[in-house]
């Protein structure tokens, strides 16, 4: 196993991801990059089978069109890690700015704790890729505004929502976003989306991603498998198809 | 049926001393205007979208049109199309979507400024004997060359930004595969390749089948993100952020689910049948701030090898936008004027919204030169450009190259009938349906398109030459060379040229 560590101190970005880009053609399967200090773009469009360790605070759009390689953040991170990602990995030790995963087409996001607005904003899904953010703490408003596919799993307590989080699913047309706990109060839904209990196959298939949630993060995940879900949905696949007439 | 029918748009009449029943009519009219019943052939005017597809395929010319057989009172404020708006909305209560661009009858500039040519003094240069230098390069300049001198030998210290090379200064705008068709993509594909110079996807992704054209792609980044990832900015000569469009400024695009087929479902990277909804605003800009780094997760993504363009809408304040755009590491500038042709927009936005490209180019221009930025990027001007003496126009205005759209899409046959949004296009462009889009051969629409590119182009080396000018540098933000004639003194002031005879 190939192993390259970078020091990113002082370090802007340009030559950062060239370093990085050269350790994954020079055979690197796990890079480590420590004193990450807000610089952006960290993998942006990288692609290969590679892990890549980040010790600090990556800036905005880390992974943004990334496919392939996994990131695992010791730390915070700026916002929309995932950006239209294409495949691969963010794993987040810690919470996330806004738009986290915005319009991304595969792959998984796990962020242990909280998020800010807009998360998930215009996520899709085309054939096998479809793509997964799970949270595990609290998000801000417009959570999976404008979803198109894809899954958003909100793993938080219940309990500990403020009620602040408007607009879930506001002009979502596909995909699906669930929710821990057993309703879900009608004020915070977006225009345009529709809450319901998550039907049994939804419970099979969250089932393995709170494993891997749990297991990424060394918790015990027997109290969110135990838990009750609902499911924000599409209230129609064709929101806008009766604003219009033909001249 | 308080409202009743309106009027029919387009009466037919067929000629029956001409007609030879040979039916083609019937077999062309996507829209079923024609019917033949044993000797005859039965006609319904109300179908009738004046595409003129029956008029160019009747071997007799026994087919005419005439637009409104039926007149409405005469009225200078409730035109028809006032009227018929209200009718259409009175009987549904939505907003209208119609097709092309700008409908009114606002003034063209354009048509209001004049060139200039040499006489006696500083002679015209032909251009069958002269060099004439049309070749431009779209993205950064440097402010100045830095060069090392080492024992007689002299190399470049600068690092020159990636440029792209025109053999024209005409390239042909994004038009998205799912508004045309694949055909019409690649007739345009094999049509820049040809003349040497560039075309954008538009926002649906690159179709496998125009890999061999991607050298000669402008890749388009939207707010839907459709069909964007790593492959598809790799494979493009250049990246294009879409924030604004001139037809509709200031609002997104909506692809409805029965366009998306299988193939369009491919390119586009959504489910078969799903809605394609590119929202109002990318939803990672939100600032000036935000957009330098979308321009520069895009460069950093593409090892900073490929220019990156933003293109607005031209608004009131392009200006000012322009220049933010300029310092954001963004190679080039598209201003896309409110004459700008569509597939679908509403029709309030088309005709309403946005302003000339002539006068956003003119202040853009302006704008950069007075903050000493405008080596910083270039300026692409689109919306409206019909012909040659308008590139020639728009880059004494300010402009380093053009767009066109309609007019390509008129090369390959389009009659500019505005029904783009049906889906049926009898001329194979705007529409999926294979057997529409096989009418479109792609061997044959390609050299149209071509021949369209290399006259206008031959045009405007004559325009150049008459001018005494044999570079296009020169022609760039020239406006000594143009006049306006009989435009407002506030207008010309925008424009920076004067009135003519002085
Ligand atoms: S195409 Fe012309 S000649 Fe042929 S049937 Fe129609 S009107 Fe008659
Ligand atoms: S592309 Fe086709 S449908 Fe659209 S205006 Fe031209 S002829 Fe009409």
């Amino acid at each position: 196993m190939a192993r390259v560590t970078i020091d990113a101190a002082g370090m802007h970005y340009t030559p950062l991801n060239r370093r990085i880009r050269e350790a994954v053609a020079s055979g690197a399967d796990e890079i480590e990059i420590v004193n990450v200090m807000g610089q952006r773009f960290i993998a942006d469009g990288l692609r290969g089978d590679v892990t890549i360790i980040i010790h600090g605070v990556p800036g905005g759009d880390l992974g943004m069109f990334m496919s392939g390689p996994t990131c695992i953040v010791h730390g915070n991170c700026d916002h929309a890690p995932g950006n239209t990602m294409d495949g691969g990995k963010i794993v987040i030790h810690g919470s996330a700015g806004d738009a986290v995963a915005h319009s991304m087409r595969g792959g998984s996001i796990f962020v242990r704790d909280n998020i800010g607005y807009r998360g998930g904003i215009h996520m899709k899904e085309y054939r096998e890729r479809c793509p997964v953010l799970v949270v595990g703490g609290s998000f801000r408003s417009f959570l999976g505004e404008y979803m198109a596919g894809g899954l958003i799993l909100a793993l938080g307590d219940p309990a500990r929502r403020t009620g602040k989080e408007r607009g879930i699913g506001s002009g979502i047309h596909g995909g699906r976003i669930v929710l821990r706990g057993d309703s879900l109060d009608r004020r915070c839904l977006g225009v345009g989306a529709l809450a319901r209990p998550l039907p049994d196959e939804g419970y099979e298939r969250i089932a393995p991603i709170i494993r891997e949630y749990a297991c990424w993060f060394g918790l015990d995940p027997a109290p969110f498998l135990s838990d009750e879900y609902v499911e924000v949905v599409p209230s129609s696949a064709r929101p806008f198809a009766n604003k219009y007439t033909w001249e | 049926m308080t409202i009743g029918s309106v009027p029919v748009r387009f009466g037919i009449t067929i000629d029956r001393a001409r007609c030879m029943l040979c039916g083609r009519c019937v077999e062309n009219c996507p829209y079923d205007v024609f019917r033949r019943d044993e000797d005859t052939i039965h006609v319904n005017s109300r179908k009738c979208v004046a595409c003129h597809r029956c008029v160019a395929m009747c071997p007799r010319d026994a087919i005419s049109i005439r637009q409104r057989p039926v007149d409405y009172r005469d009225h200078p404020v409730w035109t028809e199309e006032v009227r018929e708006a209200i009718y259409n909305q009175a009987r549904t209560g939505k907003i209208i979507l119609a097709g092309m661009g700008n409908a009114k009858p606002y003034p063209v500039i354009f048509d209001r400024l004049v060139l200039d040519a040499c006489q006696v003094t500083n002679p015209s240069i032909d251009p069958l004997r002269e060099p004439m230098e049309l070749r431009t390069y779209i993205g950064k300049k440097p402010k100045k060359l830095e060069f090392r001198y080492d024992n007689g030998d002299i190399s470049l210290e600068t690092t020159l930004s990636p440029n792209l090379e025109l053999a024209t200064p005409i390239m042909v705008g994004h038009m998205s595969y799912g508004a045309i068709s694949l055909n019409a993509q690649k007739s345009i594909a094999m049509a820049v390749k040809e003349t040497g110079t560039f075309m954008g996807t538009g926002e649906g992704g690159l179709h496998p089948s125009l890999y061999p054209y991607q050298d000669r792609m402008i890749v388009q980044v939207a707010s839907g993100r459709f069909g964007v990832n790593i492959d598809y900015l790799e494979r493009g000569a250049a990246i294009e952020i879409k924030i604004g469009q001139g037809a509709k400024p200031g609002i997104g695009g909506h692809l409805p689910g029965e366009k998306v087929c299988e193939d369009v479902s491919c390119t586009r990277m959504i489910p078969v049948g799903s809605d394609a909804i590119s929202p109002a605003p990318h939803h990672d800009i939100y600032s000036i701030e935000d957009l330098k780094q979308l321009v520069r997760s895009l460069k950093e993504a593409t090892s900073w090898q490929k220019p990156v363009f933003v293109k607005i809408a031209a608004v009131h304040n392009s200006a000012a936008i322009a220049a933010g755009i300029a310092r954001s590491s963004a190679d080039a500038v598209v201003i896309d004027g409110f004459r700008g042709g569509t597939g679908a927009a509403p029709r309030v936005f088309r005709d309403h919204v946005g302003i000339p490209v002539e006068a956003a180019v003119a202040s853009v221009d302006a704008k950069l030169r007075s903050q000493g930025i405008r080596n910083e990027v270039s300026i692409i001007a689109s919306g409206g450009i019909r012909e040659s003496a308008d590139v020639a126009k728009i880059i004494a205005l300010g402009a380093d190259a053009v767009y066109i759209g309609t007019a390509a899409l008129v090369a390959m046959g389009c009659r500019v009938c505005g029904t783009c949004y049906r889906g049926l296009c009898p001329w194979g462009i705007a529409t999926q349906r294979p057997d529409l889009v096989a009418r479109l051969d792609p061997e044959v629409a390609s050299k149209q398109v071509a021949n369209l590119i290399h006259a206008w182009t031959l045009e405007l080396s004559e325009l150049m030459g008459a001018a005494g000018i044999n570079s296009i540098e020169s022609l760039r933000g020239n406006r000594d060379r143009l006049r306006g004639y009989l435009l407002d003194e506030s207008t010309m002031r925008v424009l920076d040229v004067k009135p003519v005879g002085a």
